[in-house]
């Protein structure tokens, strides 16, 4: 079955090949095609985003399509919809005063800083963890979410916490993540289940083939969303605190940024968004 | 070149993940080998109930993707109360799949042992079963054994399905220690050497009585 993976890699390999050799083909046909208006829009490179942004009267966000909650495409209506989404629509309110005069762009964890420093976007609002890697490559705001490994539970059960998990005790994960290797460091007595996906896990976890299942609480929130005989519990045990990201050096822009979401946690909105997307009131 | 600390430093996991795929691998042989039977005779049986029954489990079960098999046993029992562990889940399934091959294969056994040697053996007074047990069974191992030998090889390696279930066995294992490592390739070559130091043997088995029996026929 995981077979699967070396197969893709084969196929990748193939494919790979093929590629260049088409492209080798195409080269001595000496066509060329495209390629002359990539640099047409030479993206912004100083620290003016803010006057660009007024400018065009948009504020152009890299959020994600794919995740619950906090960014997701509604196949049905095509909008983008989430916590991410509320808090950029805020920004554009912000900064042009009116939160329609925004363009989202989809990214994903691989392509939002390349896109961020190509000036294909203003700022990314995609669950991105502030790390001191990524510091070096791009200015952060303060933290707008904070996120952690946290506990998916059945409503009704004992575990309430880190603590909870002993001996006999089984956690479920999905294989390969962080998430498995940080459970069973914190509670090396727990059995440790790792099944292909998040999906899979919580499909055991309602089959009752665990007790508890264990992955960033962004997530666990969506799965407790869908399924109301769930909670996360409280105790967050990894720290994972996301920001808003903009290109270095992007001084003034980021002061409006954090000016922006200090208002919003002042006003009450910020508690208002974080309810209506996760479900209760943000902590603290 | 391939890195063999690998396998040093996770031969506890190596060992572990061989173990349950033998053992899986071994119930579901031996369960897949009754239930098969079972079924086989339930095909040819003079019962028109009974042909059908043993035809619906075939077309059902081997229709369907094995690892499907194994979910409904490890996602779909608990619906109804029953509750198996991961091994348990996967083994079953393993062995619910299997026996529906393993039915054909027999079920043609039998039917290539020639009609006569049923109505002599019924026309000399034995009974049905008497005959199928002493006649036409014995004949048909021998026409049997060569096309089980390879549902047995295919059983083992559809054991790793188990890793997806986390049935704890070495395609499981191999899972692990390949996200652990962020190694790939490496970590799979010792999973499939682990798998050969039980198909060939079983594959050099096969072919022995298949040698055999061509001998004495």
């Amino acid at each position: 079955m995981k077979l699967k993976n070396v197969w893709k890699k084969m196929m990748g390999i193939g494919l790979v090949a093929m590629l260049s050799a088409t492209m080798l083909v195409g080269c001595s046909g000496g066509t060329e095609t495209g390629g002359e208006n990539k640099e047409k829009e030479t993206s912004t490179t100083e620290s003016n985003t803010l006057e660009k942004i007024k400018e065009r009267g948009k504020l152009v966000v890299g959020v994600k399509y794919d995740l619950n909650l906090f960014g997701l495409k509604d196949p049905k209506t095509g909008e983008v919809e989430g916590f991410d989404i509320d808090i950029a629509k805020g920004l554009a309110k912000k900064i042009l005063g009116d939160e329609n005069k925004i363009e989202l762009k989809e990214v994903t964890s691989k392509t939002r800083i390349p896109m961020l420093n190509n000036g294909e976007i203003d700022a990314i609002i995609a669950t991105m963890t502030i790390t001191e890697e990524r510091k070096k490559e791009v200015d952060f705001s303060d933290v707008y979410f904070m996120a952690g490994q946290s506990l998916l539970v059945k409503k009704d059960s004992k575990i309430n916490g880190l603590k909870d998990i002993k001996k006999g005790v089984t956690v479920l994960t999905a294989k390969g993540s962080t998430s498995a290797q940080n459970i069973r460091e914190k509670a090396p007595e727990a059995t440790v289940l790792e099944f292909e996906n998040y999906a899979e896990a919580f499909t055991a976890l309602k089959a009752g083939q665990g007790d508890a299942l264990t992955t960033d609480n962004a997530l666990l929130y969506g799965m407790a969303k869908q399924d109301p005989n769930y909670r996360v519990v409280d105790e967050t045990f990894t720290e994972e605190p996301y920001g808003i990201a903009v290109r270095k050096g992007d001084k003034e822009f980021l002061q409006v940024i954090n000016e922006y979401l200090k208002e919003i946690k002042e006003s009450g909105e910020y508690d208002k968004i974080y309810e209506k997307w996760i479900g209760e009131k943000p902590k603290q | 070149m391939i890195d063999f600390s690998i396998i040093v430093d996770h031969w506890d996991m190596y060992m572990q993940g061989f173990g349950n795929t033998v053992k899986a691998s071994l119930l579901a042989l031996l369960g897949s080998l009754l239930l098969g039977i079972v079924i086989a005779v339930f095909r040819i049986a003079p019962v028109r109930l009974l042909n059908w029954l043993g035809a619906a489990y075939v077309e059902f079960i081997r229709n369907i993707p094995l690892i499907l098999v194994v979910f409904v046993f490890f996602f779909g029992l608990p619906a109804l109360g029953v509750r198996l562990d991961s091994f348990t889940a996967g083994t079953l399934g393993l062995t619910v799949y299997t026996a529906a091959f393993i039915a054909e294969v027999i079920r043609a056994g039998i039917l290539a042992v020639p009609k006569g040697q049923m109505e002599a053996a019924r026309s000399s007074g034995l009974t049905y079963l008497q005959a199928m047990r002493y006649v036409i069974l014995p004949q048909a191992i021998k026409i049997v054994i060569p096309p089980l030998g390879n549902q047995f090889i295919n059983l083992v390696k559809n054991s790793s399905v188990l890793g997806v279930i986390a049935g704890l066995d070495l395609m499981y294992f191999g899972d692990l220690i390949s996200s652990e490592t962020f190694v790939t390739f490496d970590v799979y070559i010792f999973v499939a050497v682990f798998y050969l130091v039980l198909t060939v043997p079983l594959s050099l088995g096969v072919g022995f009585l298949e040698r055999r029996l061509a001998r004495s026929r």
